[in-house]
């Protein structure tokens, strides 16, 4: 019973990260939202049971996915904005 | 005309899809569980000729090594295609831009965590026929070592020399070890090594050695995305 409720708080626990990671307007926000879902993730991976999976998830997903989207938007723009989106990819890109 | 051309080798690819997956028969009860059923055999060969203790490395490494050969394939492929693609417009060794240099504190202490990392990248993938992990592991921790290392000191460098040496020799091992089945025993990753005693460091034959190949490889080539991409010249702060 209590590894049923564990794992039910971390499905919400990842839902929510998810969802926060789709509505926030900063992108360094968002992508920390993102790695906390990959180490929920992998969490889960370890509670069933399946510790190959949840080594390359905790290594890639939450360390080196996190690593390069945080560079990109050092590179390029933190902020989401809806109205210059286009501008703002023109000059990332250029 | 080219849209015709297009719907025309659509629909040629679709309907052999369609005709190759509706023979296999998915569900059907010989699929299930047959004479044969692949899973059994796979878990039984890994009890009793490969003395492997993680089934999960000896289906990746040996029963579908091929497959983890065009993995690395894959991978090698994309990092020669980011590096060549950043390697114009980069920054030299020491003049990376950076919003503030690591305080003596991170610096000291990534000093300190650096070669735990390294030793521990290096367990996964020495051990990943006997512990969880393998090859793909080890070397992703290594390349967080090195990326550790990067983040901390500004003038940290890595020698693209080395790193392509190491990659190209672990490569060289993996395909040159699968090649060498073809003498022993007949089929490309035929196992020729004695497999030694379950639960062994020296067991297993050729996986232990396969896969210390595969972390090197991944451990160099990551290692090299994040110093390619990370000293890639900004638009907004170059």
């Amino acid at each position: 019973m209590i590894y049923f409720i564990l794992i039910a708080i971390l499905f919400l626990l990842m839902i929510a990260s998810s969802v926060y990671a789709v509505i926030q307007k900063d992108l360094l926000y968002a992508v920390m939202a993102t790695g906390i879902i990959s180490l929920i993730l992998s969490i889960l991976y370890f509670l069933l049971q399946a510790p190959d999976v949840a080594l390359t998830e905790a290594a890639i997903g939450v360390a080196l996915t996190t690593i390069i989207f945080v560079i990109t938007i050092r590179n390029t723009v933190r902020m989401e904005d809806e109205s210059d989106k286009k501008e703002k990819f023109k000059s990332a890109v250029k | 005309m080219k849209k015709l051309l297009v719907i025309f080798l659509l629909a040629t690819l679709g309907y052999y899809t369609a005709v190759t997956f509706f023979d296999i028969g998915f569900g059907q009860p010989h699929f299930v569980k047959g004479v044969s059923p692949v899973k059994d055999i796979y878990l039984a060969k890994t009890q009793s000729p490969l003395t492997v203790s993680n089934a999960v490395t000896s289906i990746v490494v040996n029963f579908r090594g091929f497959d983890t050969l065009g993995e690395v394939t894959v991978l090698f492929l994309a990092v020669t295609v980011l590096g060549s693609v950043l390697y114009k417009n980069r920054h030299e060794v020491g003049k990376r831009s950076v919003f503030f240099s690591a305080s003596s504190i991170v610096t000291s202490g990534s000093k300190l965590l650096f070669p735990a990392i390294i030793l521990l990248g290096a367990y996964v993938f020495i051990h990943g026929h006997l512990s969880p992990g393998g090859g793909f592991q080890g070397g992703v921790i290594i390349a967080t070592g090195f990326l550790l290392m990067l983040l901390a000191y500004e003038n940290y460098s890595v020698s693209h020399t080395a790193l392509s040496v190491v990659e190209s020799l672990a490569g060289i091992t993996f395909a040159g070890v699968g090649l060498l089945g073809f003498m022993h025993g007949g089929t490309f990753l035929q196992n020729f090594l004695p497999t030694g005693v379950m639960n062994n460091l020296f067991s297993g034959g050729i996986i232990p050695i396969i896969y210390i190949a595969v972390g090197f490889k991944v451990g160099a080539e990551l290692t090299g995305v994040i110093y390619t991409v990370l000293h890639e010249k900004g638009e907004s702060n170059g």
